[in-house]
């Protein structure tokens, strides 16, 4: 019977499983418009994967210098960012709010904040405990000053679209000339990955843009600090940069949540083999 | 079937079975006791809440005998410019007959200098009876005065007279500047 | 059915216990229930469910001390859980993942009911109060959906309670009284908020009606024959507690894979969008455990009669033990009866695909045929849509209940039932 009962719920999840992909496929073949999401080669993906901090810090860069001038992080504050297992994590300061880097980023932002001897509204520089200003006061601002689109939030930019952080690098790098058929109206700009083609963003990458700093990498395990060159800013790699950052910025307990989950089936098949061996040693006089 | 009931299971040996069971017990045990930690430690301070826990405060504003009221961890920290009469007050006060002894000089941490600088008071501005906010320049000394139960505190925040158990708490700072620090 | 209880106080303090208040007793009957010796792993679900049913209380109650059940912060403070509340992102995904597993769960409880014919006399109470269970259930899971206001929770929500409006005269005061608003706005969410708390405990007082109406007629079994005499059965604990125990396990390594390795694979990635009144998603579709009878709501052209068909696909569950006339329970004896219900779990899965499907794409393609569009000639696809297919899945799972059960009932020949239990279990036949 337990065999048999194996066997049915074998073909019942592998059911399952195939209506879910299915389903997945067909949504993902609606959002991409014309063109088909490729999927890209992530370092996130997968049971073991994990974010490169190098990458997302460099990432953080692109958010600075280029998105941030239309995109907020709502759901952001500076201290995020020096959180273990985000990008600018330091084991000597764990509190993340004495985060040398993190505290110098968050002053580089100003924030509304209310005089404590006037009650006037001013500006004061960021602290690490600070969330991440919004871009615009709100969205009929952000509409009137982006032609009628509002700029999508981004801290969960990854999540809240099918695809994830492939359809993210497509639209980044989906930018080409329109082919000679295709009116592109007037506002909009071509974009291969776009539902409908026509976006109202305009390409926001192009080739060394900006150019990277290099960054220093925290020593772990008692190693010395040391600095990582940074690589050319071509589209294709601000692309992968600003996607990995904004995917960590969608999904920061990722790498906690894989351990934990690896630690759970490591438990859960230990237990359930337990459990086994006592429910046949407890039936074992007993025909069934 | 009674005989099935009874036969294959002569040979059977019993520590093994026991092993079993008390194996499979523990790691039901680990695993209820794992879970719990989630379930409990979620009502702890959550990290927005911990990222709040420290303020700075620029005491180059306050002007002699002012008090500055900060909230800090919802509740309101003192910040107090002593005149010197307050400073000598304090000094005076035996020790030894104090319900809560603890000398003036201890209730300051080092300015940005390294030294102690006694006219600049940092303290928590909550009774210790049952957490009312004392009044400032009231009570029997000139301290503070706890209009709940009625506890007198004097000019280093000390317990003087009334039902409160403990000096006025003097919470983690530092200067970070000469003239700003920064609690918690 | 359990018979007079065997349990001796041994102790002074547990006879002075059971004098007064006999819950030591209640207990130790509880956990010796006699139970059928052949219950195979279908008959675990019970206390699956329950497992779901406590995971599903325990996370709410956290996830109520840190959600804040307002239009401007429920969004915020979701994130805030997933971010910065120690393991919320661990306890709110447990939340939304164990919503799924319970329904999977209940799915196959009811579909082994079906199967062995545990909805038939003397267990038609029995069933009916599961009935009821997964009623609330769906009232819970759909309230719940609403609570982290996404684009999918807000039009969920409109939706669902456009349900109400297409009643006959008193409709559209009656979908304001529930929104309590013109549309669905603050009051809607925190009266939501409310509900979604109190119903699991309805659930949970359901399944303790449920559990004690089992307790009173005894559990089915998979050859659907009485339990005879005692060799018959075994006591619940150890035999079935372990062999459950083992079971959950194993269900837990399932919920282990969505929460850890695929926490959005169940969801929307429109409800990561905060609800906006002014534009609504693409394709507006509920969760998984709610496609089928979408699907049926779909499948009607007309408003009224879609819902009329959408709630009758429920309600004809509650009359099911009137409508099976068969005298065997299960469909182990049943053969032909049994070849329409494996059809009937195929439309049930044909139904929950049309259900995530926009009605007029095309489900199968047959081939293509050339059509004129703007003086060009394009190739067009031709084919069953799903709104097609919907309707034959409607057609079924109504023909099922209402012709199929009650006809085969009369003509069809069953096997033969097997003296008792313990010889069908000699012979091999359970």
């Amino acid at each position: 019977m337990g065999i048999k009962f194996m066997k049915t719920l074998i073909v019942g999840a592998t059911l399952a499983l195939g209506g879910l992909g299915v389903a997945n496929v067909a949504t993902a073949s609606d959002a991409g418009g014309t063109h088909k999401l490729e999927h890209q080669k992530w370092g996130f993906n997968g049971m073991f994967g994990t974010y490169d901090r190098a990458a997302m810090q460099r990432g953080y860069q692109v958010y600075r210098e280029v998105c941030a001038s239309c995109h907020a992080l709502e759901h952001l504050s500076f201290r995020h960012l020096a959180d273990k297992g985000a990008p600018f994590y330091n084991a000597d300061t764990p509190n993340p709010n004495d985060n040398d880097v993190v505290k110098a980023f968050a002053k580089d932002w100003s924030i509304e904040a209310i005089d404590q001897d006037t009650g006037d509204i001013i500006d004061r520089p960021g602290i690490p405990a600070d969330k991440f200003p919004l871009i615009f006061p709100n969205a009929i601002a952000a509409a009137a000053s982006n032609g009628g689109a509002i700029p999508p939030d981004l801290s969960l930019i990854t999540k809240s679209r099918t695809g994830g952080a492939d359809y993210l690098y497509a639209i980044l790098t989906g930018y080409h000339e329109a082919p000679h058929d295709f009116h592109v109206a007037d506002g909009t700009y071509y974009n291969t990955a776009f539902d409908g083609n026509q976006i109202k963003m305009a390409a926001p990458l192009s080739d060394e843009l900006i150019e990277y700093s290099p960054y220093m990498v925290a020593g772990e395990h008692g190693a010395e600090p040391h600095e990582v060159a940074a690589p050319v800013a071509t589209t294709d790699q601000m692309a992968r940069d600003i996607v990995e950052f904004l995917t960590w910025a969608g999904d920061p307990h990722m790498e906690a949540r894989k351990r934990i989950g690896l630690a759970t089936f490591l438990y859960l098949f230990i237990f359930a083999l337990l459990l086994f061996l006592t429910y046949k040693t407890v039936w074992r006089n007993v025909k069934h | 079937m009674s005989d099935t009931h009874i036969s294959d299971g002569e040979h059977e040996d019993p520590s093994r079975r026991d092993f079993i069971y008390i194996s499979t017990a523990a790691a039901a045990a680990v695993g209820a006791g794992s879970l719990a930690w989630p379930l409990v430690s979620q009502m702890s301070a959550a990290s927005d809440t911990r990222a709040a826990g420290s303020i700075e405060i620029d005491v180059s504003k306050i002007e002699e005998g002012q008090q500055l009221k900060v909230l800090w961890r919802g509740k309101p920290v003192f910040v107090r410019y002593r005149t010197q009469k307050e400073i000598d007050a304090a000094d005076a006060v035996e020790i030894d007959g104090l319900r809560d002894p603890e000398t003036d000089e201890a209730r300051f941490r080092p300015a940005f200098d390294g030294k102690i600088h006694k006219n600049i008071l940092v303290m928590v501005g909550v009774c210790t009876h049952f957490g009312c906010i004392p009044v400032g320049e009231a009570g029997d000394f000139d301290g503070w005065y706890c209009p709940c139960h009625g506890s007198h505190y004097d000019t280093s925040g000390r317990i003087r007279k009334g039902p409160a158990p403990k000096n006025m708490v003097i919470p983690e700072y530092t200067y970070i500047s000469d003239t700003v620090i920064k609690v918690g | 059915m359990s018979g007079p209880s065997t349990y001796e106080p041994k102790y002074a303090a547990a006879k002075w216990m059971d004098k007064r208040l006999p819950i030591i007793r209640m207990g130790v009957d509880f956990m010796g229930f006699p139970s059928p010796r052949n219950l195979n792993y279908w008959y675990a679900f019970g206390g699956i469910l329950s497992l779901c049913l406590m995971s599903q209380i325990l996370t709410g109650i956290i996830l109520a001390m840190h959600y804040t059940p307002h239009v401007d912060m429920a969004f915020d403070s979701v994130q805030r859980i997933r971010r910065d509340v120690p393991f919320g992102w661990l306890l709110q995904s447990m939340h939304a993942v164990g919503a799924s597993m319970f329904f999977l769960a209940v799915y196959i409880h009811m579909f082994r009911g079906l199967f062995y014919g545990s909805y038939k006399a003397p267990r038609e109470l029995l069933w009916i109060i599961g009935c009821a269970i997964y009623l609330a259930m769906m009232a819970t899971g759909f309230l719940g959906y609403t609570l982290p206001w996404g684009q999918m929770s807000f039009w969920g929500a409109t939706v669902i309670t456009g349900f109400f409006g297409a009643i006959p005269f008193v409709g559209e005061s009656l979908q304001q009284w529930l929104l309590g608003g013109y549309s669905v706005g603050n009051p809607t969410l925190q009266r939501f908020f409310s509900l979604h708390y109190l119903l699991p405990f309805v659930i949970a007082a359901l399944v303790a009606l449920h559990v004690w109406a089992v307790h009173h007629v005894g559990q089915n079994n998979p050859i659907g024959i009485d339990v005879k005499t005692k060799e018959d059965t075994l006591p619940f604990h150890p035999f079935y507690t372990m062999k459950d125990g083992f079971a959950i396990a194993v269900f837990l390594m399932i919920f282990a894979l969505f929460v850890f390795y695929l926490p959005d694979a169940l969801g929307h990635a429109d409800n990561y969008q905060r609800a906006d009144p002014m534009k609504t998603p693409p394709h507006i579709v509920p969760e998984w455990y709610f496609l089928p009878f979408y699907a049926i709501l779909r499948a009607v052209p007309d408003k009224l009669l879609g819902i009329i068909l959408m709630f009758g696909a429920i309600v004809v569950l509650f009359v099911l033990p009137w409508l099976d006339t068969a005298k065997v329970r299960s469909m182990r004896f049943r053969p032909t009866t049994r070849r329409f219900f494996y059809i009937f779990l195929f439309m049930c899965f044909i139904l929950g695909w049309c259900g995530g499907n926009s009605p007029d794409d095309l489900a199968f393609t047959f081939g293509h045929k050339n059509v004129m569009v703007d003086g060009h000639e394009v190739s067009e696809a031709i084919g069953m849509t799903f709104k097609t297919l919907s309707r034959i899945g409607t057609i079924y799972y109504f023909g099922f209940f209402l012709f199929l059960l009650p006809v085969l009932g009369w003509i069809e020949k069953t096997k033969k039932l097997p003296d008792s239990i313990t010889k069908a279990i000699h012979d091999g036949e359970a």
